[in-house]
């Protein structure tokens, strides 16, 4: 089973992630969902088709893409017990802007996880954006990437992890 | 200058350690080329043409004569014996070891100094003007906001992998020193009626291959909500800014395609949603950054010294000196000085390790242990009693930095260009050098008065180019380096009225043993047709337009020219 880091331990995924067609529609079964079992769908899916998932056995997150933003999900935010950002690139640094305001502006509480060009030394900036789950990409070794945590223990910013900026905490 | 306090030595400490543990998992295979590439950058680690460069910021270009003397330290142990100040007001090392890299951070941290996003597609250096805390013309000491931005913007969480890099210049006085228009972000100090202090923001302005000036995106921010506005014009940049083309990707081109009015209304509904959070600024937070910094004990002195009056009467070489490389002081009794790092023959902005050692003794001596870089690639002491010009002068001619030309058409801003950078397509400093060579008739240059003229080695214009009163541009033409000539552009409204402008292109372009020439025709036109000495070439460019200068280059002019005319008729 495909591993992950999850609140800073390296965890079995027990989520299997469901891509669209080829052609990127929706046409009859595709891509077809499993009746049982935790699955992350597409958003595309999801805004179709969310009334059906919700009856499934098993739980029913959703993934969005580089492009697409946290109020795309936002009325949602209750009913998904996981919601996971594909960073396209590492150097696409939209998904770190997404989770700050699933998390900041609209109060999401469940897992939030970052997918695709994850490596360790981004794992420090998404966990300060709001992210709690990483499934790294090909290569990288999760014992290992749990040390980018801890690099740069001082921030002077407010973020998803700390409410207050450095100079509200200074002056306590 | 900016003290650290225990928490931002720590933040740059851990910076080092986790720099050195990238770099000894690069140089161990465990970090991909082009990811590693990224993570240096964002610690102004360049690879170029012969070797890495280091970018070492200079934070709003203010030092301390103790960092000056760790920048010629550096030189020595770990560069070829100089370094070169740049036009973000940064110091670069063109031939550092890249595995010795860990080590120069470490060197830099002992004196709070770090090269933390100098480079890479995030919030760069804060840059602002170099007579900030002395200008006559202050309306409030930019270096606090700069420190407070610099704080915000390290190691940003969100905004680390922006569509392309983000540059923010802050002017805190009547003249815009700091060429707010011509940057992603420019901000205003402006002093409303009642007192109450705020910025106007620019948005959208940028040199680079398609300059554009800013736009006035709001009149008035009260200083309060300075992050929280920043923080959302910068989310809606990292949400909107392009990535499929990395020459369309600046925040320039979001104002453009989606328009000044739109843009507005998106950075203002951000704003709303953070307004009043935790971000907002307090007055206790203002004054503890204020008292960090430290200020020149000033002495209580006259307005005027006899002494240097003689002086400026009776000696030609001070006075015109004098005239050019000392500015106004807003404490009586004080001037600024600039040391100039454009010597003939010397490539603008370099300086040996024993230049910086000597000036940081300088700095000591007469100007309370400080000293700043400015925009324009020289140094300046800020704080030198009047009574001690001559004597600033006399060590400035030794050390080679006397030359009187600040403002002058020598005084030129020029990129590294191919001699150092790899994406240069012309060399820039030999046509540097070859126009300090023509003209270098101080009587001349004088009578020429103010102008600006910038060269670039490549369209990304690391030598501001298009705000040049004179620009030049390093082109190729089927591998030969030509160089094409802009006039017109400005800066910043440096003269009151004055707003910057871009330069328009005068014609084909020309070979660098033509470029000297060329460039005397176009002060030969403005000589003819300045209505006064008052009137700039830059003021003469905009007024008569570009057509005229052009009949001049290229060969369509009367010789009988107005001035001459003029002469003959008065004889």
């Amino acid at each position: 089973m495909a591993k992950l880091i999850r609140n800073r331990r390296v965890v079995a995924d027990n989520w299997l992630r469901l891509k669209l067609a080829a052609d990127g529609g929706l046409n009859g079964n595709s891509p077809a969902v499993p009746a049982e079992g935790d699955v992350i769908v597409p958003l595309k899916l999801w805004l179709e088709r969310h009334d059906a998932l919700a009856v499934r056995l098993g739980k029913t997150g959703v993934w969005l893409e580089s492009n697409e933003g946290a109020e795309l999900v936002a009325a949602d935010i209750k009913r998904l017990p996981l919601i996971a950002v594909n960073f396209s690139s590492f150097a696409d640094g939209r998904g770190y802007t997404t989770a700050r305001l699933l998390r900041e502006r609209y109060g999401y509480t469940g897992e939030l996880r970052a997918i695709g060009d994850v490596g360790r030394d981004h794992l420090l900036n998404m966990q300060r954006c709001g992210f709690d789950a990483f499934d790294l990409r090909e290569g990288e070794n999760e014992v290992d990437a749990i040390a980018a945590f801890d690099e740069l223990p001082v921030a002077y910013q407010a973020s998803a992890v700390e409410p207050q900026p450095m100079f509200r905490r200074r002056l306590n | 200058m900016y003290i650290y306090d225990e928490i931002d030595q720590k933040i740059v400490d851990q910076r080092v350690d986790q720099f050195r543990g990238q770099t000894e998992r690069y140089l161990a295979g465990k970090i991909p080329e082009d990811e590693f590439r990224a993570l240096r950058l964002r610690n102004g680690l360049y690879v170029q043409r012969y070797a890495p460069m280091l970018r070492v910021a200079v934070p709003y270009g203010l030092l301390s004569s103790k960092q000056m003397r760790m920048f010629a330290h550096i030189a020595r142990k770990y560069d070829r014996d100089y370094g070169h100040f740049s036009t973000r007001q940064n110091i670069q090392y063109n031939w550092p070891k890249l595995e010795e890299v860990p080590d120069i951070l470490a060197d830099l941290a002992t004196v709070q100094m770090h090269a933390i996003q100098t480079s890479g597609n995030c919030v760069r250096n804060i840059t602002t003007d170099h007579f900030a805390g002395v200008a006559a013309d202050e309306i409030v000491d930019s270096f606090v906001w700069c420190e407070i931005i610099r704080q915000w913007s390290t190691f940003h969480p969100e905004f680390n992998w922006l569509p392309r890099k983000f540059k923010i210049a802050v002017n805190g006085a009547k003249s815009d020193r700091a060429a707010t228009e011509v940057h992603d972000i420019g901000l205003h100090a402006v002093r409303a009626d009642d007192g109450a202090v705020g910025f106007r923001v620019v948005v959208g302005g940028g040199l680079g291959r398609t300059p554009m000036v800013g736009h006035t995106i709001r009149e008035f921010l009260p200083w309060q909500h300075l992050l929280t506005y920043l923080e959302a014009a910068l989310r809606i940049y990292n949400r909107h800014g392009r990535r499929d083309n990395i020459h369309k990707a600046r925040i320039k081109f979001v104002v453009k395609e989606h328009g000044v009015q739109r843009f507005r209304e998106e950075v203002e509904a951000e704003w709303l949603q953070l307004k009043d959070g935790p971000n907002t600024l307090i007055q206790a937070e203002v004054e503890r950054i204020e008292k960090r910094f430290t200020r020149p004990a000033y002495e209580k002195l006259p307005g005027h010294d006899a002494a240097l009056d003689t002086l400026l009467t009776s000696d030609t070489a001070f006075r015109n000196w004098h005239m050019r490389n000392v500015h106004p002081h807003k404490v009586p009794g004080y001037a600024a000085v600039t040391l100039s790092l454009k010597q003939t023959g010397v490539p603008p902005g370099d300086a040996t390790s024993a230049q910086i050692d000597a000036v940081a003794d300088l700095a000591d001596h007469y100007s309370y242990g400080e000293l700043r870089v400015s925009h324009e690639q020289n140094l300046i002491l800020a704080d030198v009693k009047l009574t001690e010009l001559h004597a600033v002068w006399q060590e400035a001619k030794k050390l080679g930095m006397a030359t009187p030309n600040i403002g002058l058409l020598t005084n030129i801003i020029c990129c590294p260009g191919g001699d150092f950078c790899s994406l240069a397509n012309a060399k820039s400093i030999p046509v540097a050098q070859s126009i300090q060579e023509r003209f270098d008739d101080l009587d001349y240059l004088h009578d020429i008065g103010e102008i600006d003229l910038n060269i670039s080695g490549c369209m990304n214009a690391c030598g501001h180019h298009h705000v040049g009163h004179i620009g030049i541009l390093g082109v190729d033409k089927g591998g030969e380096e030509w160089y094409q000539i802009e006039i017109g552009g400005n800066q910043g409204e440096v003269k009151p009225g004055v707003r910057a402008s871009l330069g328009k292109v005068i014609g084909p372009s020309f070979a660098r043993a033509e470029v000297p020439d060329v460039i005397e025709k176009l002060i030969r036109c403005y000589l003819d047709n300045r209505d006064s000495e008052a009137e700039r070439f830059v003021d003469v460019a905009h007024r008569v337009g570009p057509e005229l200068f052009k009949d001049y280059v290229y060969g369509k002019a009367d010789p009988e020219s107005p001035r001459r005319r003029r002469q003959l008729a008065a004889s």
